[in-house]
């Protein structure tokens, strides 16, 4: 493996008096697909929220492609400029359209010419096929189409990582397919990727290595096919037995 | 009796509703022709009970057009709202009678009867109201102690001011992204600039005209309007603030908004005319109706902070997550994502407080300031012109409501434009 683009050292959150992570370490690398699974209320979101900073750790050390996050408000900024987020719940902008919500960060934030702005979102929609839907605003649209919207919104800060918080979990069943879809052709792309998912097909699929959290540890780190060929620890045993 | 004439499942309801409308309308068109032509139907009857005729004939009128469905609309949209059940038919009944009982006696007081010619109290002979009072005070009500000759000075700076106001509609599509900065800034500046130099005069050769003598309708808009332009942002960053991070500046806002709340205006005024000069030095001059711009401005900026804290806290925390997970730092993340769906949302808690805020400038009377309420009460003292409060009062009640009545309607446009789906 080269040189981490992400490197975690005994990272511990609390909120309030309940420890939500305890001593995390991982470093993942370049280009590396890394599915993290396990219970809710595992930390797992938390986790890889920690990671562009939308929640604080108290104690340990993160880095991200070469930059330590801690109080210095640039250094956060710049990272998060690099880091793509998808969310469950989308958060598209409402008042924006497609379009302008795609264009908004890399005008505003990257300094980018409007026009090339602009071109730049829609090969991105055309990437998750939903061009055609770029004039239209978010509620307009349906959870699949605002799900790809998302990644593409994301993908428009041409980010060198990709951090993706259960995106499939607020989907009826039909959509989960088309949004996982462009997952896997962004993933063939050679993007660097953390998904915290329950879709396990997916984790077979695209990931090198397969996280499992419980109590906000780290319970089982291994490549995705010993994973689950033969898992190592009871717990994760009886996860996988659940939900396979 | 009645139960077996309005057994209306046996039977064809029709009939009945014929007979129930026929019996309401006898009713109210009994109480019409009393009320407005003297006529009594029902005179051959006993005095006690050609009172309560047409309460009863309506009453069961109403009874018997009250069935679940009928399909005609206008029935059913009676039964449905004010024929429910007895009592409310009852109350219905009752109510309209009151307004038809007040309609003639208002309407005559207001217009069959009242004057408006002549230019003195003489002329007003009838038993109505005398509106020749409010025709020659007209001018005072409008423009206050100002110089008669030298109103079109304030005509000119008003008609100036909504002109620049509309303006920004006419820009062209690049430079609308400084529409903002014109409204918040530039605007605000322009209008002051007009108004000092048209209203104020001085220089230009143009007579100066002291602030003491501004007054009537025109200092309503003057005060309105400079109060909300400078309320909103004040209001905006004092709401910003109390949410902030930084405990400084939100202990700082908590406490601005709970002083400015805390106290009454007319204290507020009162302190601003009174006290504060004292504190300033001997030869610093402010003008008293800046002083009161600058009172009722800060005073309503906290209750505009408290409605904006409203629309900022409904907003759902992954617009915040989202946001900033773009790269935004805090000034964008608020200026492009935040505020815009925050204001709109708060359009309505806004627009209720600039109506108090336009309801509230009556109190600059305390200070001396006559806007078109005090110069009421200044013209009611006027011993020519004693006993004629009511219809002053009228009158600024109507013009206080058209305008309260156009900002209100104006904010349910607004509403409507900037609405979009979730």
């Amino acid at each position: 493996m080269s040189e981490p683009i992400i490197k975690i050292e005994n990272v511990n959150k609390w909120f309030g008096d309940f420890q939500v992570l305890r001593d995390i370490n991982l470093d993942v690398g370049a280009k590396q697909k890394i599915v993290v699974c396990g219970p809710s209320g595992s930390g797992k979101s938390t986790l890889i929220r920690c990671i562009n900073r939308l929640e604080e750790h108290q104690k340990g050390t993160i880095i991200v492609d070469g930059t330590e996050l801690s109080e210095n408000t640039k250094n956060i900024e710049q990272v998060r400029a690099e880091v793509g987020m998808v969310f469950q719940q989308f958060n598209l902008f409402p008042h924006l359209s497609i379009l302008d919500n795609c264009t908004l960060a890399p005008i505003w934030v990257k300094k980018m010419p409007k026009k090339e702005a602009e071109e730049l979102a829609m090969k991105q929609l055309t990437q998750v096929q939903i061009s055609d839907q770029a004039n239209k605003f978010p509620g307009q649209l349906s959870g699949g189409q605002q799900q790809r919207c998302a990644i593409a919104r994301a993908l428009c800060m041409q980010p060198k990582i990709m951090l993706f918080d259960e995106p499939t979990s607020a989907l009826d069943p039909e959509m989960i397919k088309e949004v996982l879809d462009a997952m896997v052709n962004l993933a063939k792309g050679g993007m660097t990727m953390i998904v915290v998912t329950h879709e396990m097909g997916f984790a077979k699929e695209v990931a090198d290595e397969v996280i499992f959290m419980d109590e906000g540890m780290i319970i089982e780190k291994a490549e995705t096919k010993e994973f689950f060929a033969n898992p190592k620890s009871d717990r994760t045993k009886l996860f996988l037995s659940q939900i396979l | 009796m009645i139960n077996t004439l309005t057994d209306k499942k046996t039977s064809n309801y029709y009939y009945y509703l014929l007979a129930g409308l026929f019996l309401f309308s006898i009713s109210i068109l009994d109480v019409v022709l009393y009320s407005f032509f003297k006529i009594n139907l029902t005179n051959f009857l006993p005095d006690i009970l050609g009172l309560f005729l047409p309460l009863i004939i309506g009453f069961v009128g109403l009874h018997l057009i009250r069935i679940e469905y009928s399909g005609i609309k206008s029935i059913d949209l009676i039964n449905k709202n004010i024929n429910t059940n007895n009592f409310n038919a009852f109350l219905t009944l009752l109510i309209i009678f009151a307004i038809v009982k007040a309609t003639p006696p208002s309407l005559s007081w207001m217009i069959f009867d009242a004057n408006i010619s002549g230019e003195s109290k003489e002329a007003c002979t009838g038993t109505g109201a005398c509106w020749t009072y409010v025709k020659v005070w007209f001018r005072r009500f409008m423009y206050g102690m100002y110089p008669n000759d030298l109103h079109w000075r304030i005509n000119t700076a008003f008609i100036l001011v909504i002109g620049l106001g509309f303006f920004g509609f006419f820009l062209k599509d690049n430079l609308k992204k400084y529409l903002a900065l014109y409204y918040v800034i530039i605007y605000p500046i322009i209008a002051f600039l007009v108004i000092y130099y048209l209203i104020s005069g001085g220089s230009f050769g143009l007579v100066w005209v002291e602030t003491g003598a501004w007054g009537g309708l025109s200092l309503t808009f003057i005060v309105s309007f400079f109060c909300l332009i400078f309320c909103f942002p004040l209001g905006m960053i004092l709401a910003l603030g109390r949410r902030s991070n930084l405990p400084m500046i939100r202990y700082i806002s908590v406490g601005y908004i709970e002083f400015w709340r805390g106290v009454p205006l007319i204290t507020v005024l009162f302190m601003s005319s009174v006290m504060f000069p004292m504190f300033l030095p001997e030869d610093f001059f402010m003008d008293k109706l800046v002083r009161v711009i600058i009172a009722i401005t800060l005073f309503e900026g906290a209750y505009c902070a408290e409605a904006i804290r409203g629309g900022l806290q409904s907003l759902p925390r992954g617009q915040y997550d989202a946001a900033k997970s773009l790269g935004m730092g805090y000034w964008k993340m608020h200026i492009f994502v935040i505020l815009p769906q925050a204001l709109k949302l708060v359009i309505p808690g806004i627009c209720n407080t600039f109506l108090a805020l336009v309801k509230d400038t009556p109190l600059i009377f305390v200070v001396g300031l006559a806007e078109i309420a005090g110069m009421l009460a200044l013209a009611k003292t006027n011993p020519k012109w004693l006993g004629f409060a009511m219809e002053g009062y009228i009158f600024a009640a109507i013009i206080f409501w058209i305008i309260c009545y156009a900002m209100s309607k104006y904010s349910y446009n607004l509403e409507n434009k900037y609405k979009t789906e979730r």
